[in-house]
């Protein structure tokens, strides 16, 4: 236990550090509260402001994780059709490609005008999007780069395609899949609070920020900024927390024997 | 010679096409019968690993046939009747030691219920008890190694095809790995074709030893080893067990002319 905090210590120190040099910057030289506010107000708008700032995150929240899976059904329902069979992937895996070379947030006005502008699937749409090429093309690695030699076991006796497929390829792409979901996770969060600077309903990150910082109220945005950024670390770790659960057996979540 | 589990007959196996081509295995003639121990032996790049493959129908012979079991090799690897085990270990890691030596049982859809008990029974011939639910990347080399075995066996196959599977280890592991090796063939009695470097290990291991030439390979010569069985430590301090040790040495040093008919294990 001693050995944790003593872990963690010098990234805290060093938290705390940046927060006071902050402060201590923004007294000291007189910083315009709408250029930096100083980390005590913002702290002090957080308090206030904490209903609905704890709303505001949750309605994105659901956006972002909404748009995750969308975008991931789909992807994973892409890569498993490309990896199963080649025609598919000749039909498929051109418009996959061009695809990602698409600026997808420039979509964003379009998807309020197709899903309509207060309709949280809007955001979710522009999400699915961004998320869909990274966790297509890493399931698709992770389908197809497979060890030769477990594939010549898996021949030797005389397997079907389809348990090659259920016992080799799809254990083998997990690890890539969750890969891509971590970073997906942060991606759906950026995706979701851009797709909001478009237009959307009052109760959500992206249109608080706006908002606020539209009337000055800089604190208020920072809070909200601060909330965002919790919002995302905490989508990543749980992703991180099902990788561990689901696959153990992966060297990512092997216990180390670090004495 | 109607015993025979394995009959190869005139086998050639080219890779390649145009410029590229490369003649691995020439003229290949063996008789191998039912409950042999035959070892390949024979230098880097002879073909030893292609002739084991070709046995296991993972490669396609360029000319000749191959029977297995009175079937083609295809037919014999659609009825399972090969237990594969390769240089590597080739466990899934994904898997614990006990799924791994599963995997064959399920995936033949074989024994659904005796299943886990029939993959303990194998771990505690390879002597694993006690690490079932290990995964294989907390097992040693060796270990490792005798997983793969464990697998190999776990469904009975017909024929036992290895391809250097103690290749890696130290001098100590593979001499007890041998001897479990031996054991687990008297127990079942599988037909067992071993490829091995080491010319103590064939001549210990085998019933016949197969040498073949350098590239491209041939069989030069299949010598019947008749030392006693069960062979253990004392075999290795027996004079005659130097003596074929040193005939297999020179035969593969390419003294001595190439007796007509000698590539026919049966034969003798
Ligand atoms: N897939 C392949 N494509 C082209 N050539 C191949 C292929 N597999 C093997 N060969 C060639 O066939 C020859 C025999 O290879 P093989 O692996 O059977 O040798 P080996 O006797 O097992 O050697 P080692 O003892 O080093 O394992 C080699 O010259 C090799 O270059
Ligand atoms: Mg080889």
């Amino acid at each position: 236990m001693t050995k944790r905090i003593g872990r963690y210590l010098p990234a805290a120190l060093v938290f705390v550090g940046v927060l006071g040099l902050w402060e201590l910057a923004v007294r000291a030289f007189g910083i315009q509260q709408f250029l930096l506010p100083p980390p005590s107000s913002i702290a002090a708008a957080f308090v206030e402001h904490f209903d609905e700032l704890m709303t505001v995150g949750r309605n994105t929240l659901v956006e972002a994780v909404g748009g995750l899976v969308i975008g991931g059904v789909a992807a994973l329902v892409v890569a498993f059709a490309i990896a199963r069979w080649a025609s598919a992937s000749r039909a498929l895996l051109p418009f996959a490609i061009a695809a990602n070379s698409v600026p997808i947030i420039a979509f964003a006005p379009i998807m309020n005008n197709w899903f309509g502008i207060l309709n949280p699937l809007s955001k979710m749409m522009v999400v699915a999007v961004l998320v869909f090429f990274p966790i297509m093309i890493n399931t698709l690695r992770g389908l197809t780069l497979v060890d030769q030699a477990s594939l010549e076991l898996m021949r030797s006796y005389a397997a079907s395609e389809r348990a090659i497929f259920a016992k080799v390829r799809v254990p083998n792409a997990l690890p890539y899949i969750f890969t891509a979901l971590k970073v997906s996770a942060t991606l759906s969060l950026i995706g979701a609070i851009v797709a909001e600077y478009f237009g959307g309903a009052r109760s959500v990150l992206g249109q608080f920020i706006i908002t606020e910082a539209a009337f000055f109220r800089f604190a208020n945005a920072w809070a909200a900024i601060v909330v965002a950024s919790a919002v995302s670390i905490a989508f990543f770790l749980i992703i991180l927390a099902i990788e561990r659960v689901a696959i153990p057996w992966h060297a990512s979540a092997r216990i180390v024997d670090s004495s | 010679m109607t015993d025979s589990v394995v009959r190869v007959r005139g086998v050639d196996k080219v890779f390649g096409i145009g410029a590229d081509k490369t003649p691995a295995l020439q003229s290949i003639d063996l008789e191998i019968p039912k409950g042999a121990f035959v070892s390949l032996i024979g230098p880097s790049g002879c073909g030893k690993s292609t002739l084991l493959r070709l046995i296991g129908d993972l490669t396609q012979p360029s000319a000749g046939t191959i029977e297995v079991n009175g079937k083609t090799a295809h037919r014999a690897r659609v009825d399972r009747d090969y237990g594969m085990v390769f240089q590597a270990p080739v466990l899934f890691d994904w898997r614990t030691v006990q799924g791994n030596v599963e995997l064959p049982l399920e995936v033949s859809a074989k024994d659904r219920a005796g299943r886990a008990d029939r993959a303990r029974a194998m771990l505690a011939l390879v002597e694993l008890s006690g690490f079932e639910r290990r995964y294989p990347w907390q097992l040693s080399g060796g270990m490792q190694q005798r997983v793969a075995i464990a697998r190999a066996l776990s469904f009975e196959p017909a024929i036992l095809l290895m391809d250097e599977p103690f290749g890696a280890l130290d001098e100590m592991t593979r001499e007890r790995l041998n001897l479990e090796l031996l054991r687990i063939w008297k127990q079942t009695g599988t037909t067992t074709v071993f490829v091995t470097h080491s010319i103590p290990e064939a001549v210990f291991l085998s019933t016949h030893v197969a040498v073949m030439s350098a590239r491209p390979g041939r069989i030069l010569e299949v010598i019947p080893v008749d030392l006693p069985q069960p062979r253990n430590d004392l075999t290795r301090e027996d004079e005659r067990y130097f003596g074929f040790i040193k005939r297999v040495r020179e035969r593969l040093r390419g003294r001595d002319v190439v007796r007509p008919g000698a590539a026919e294990v049966a034969a003798s």
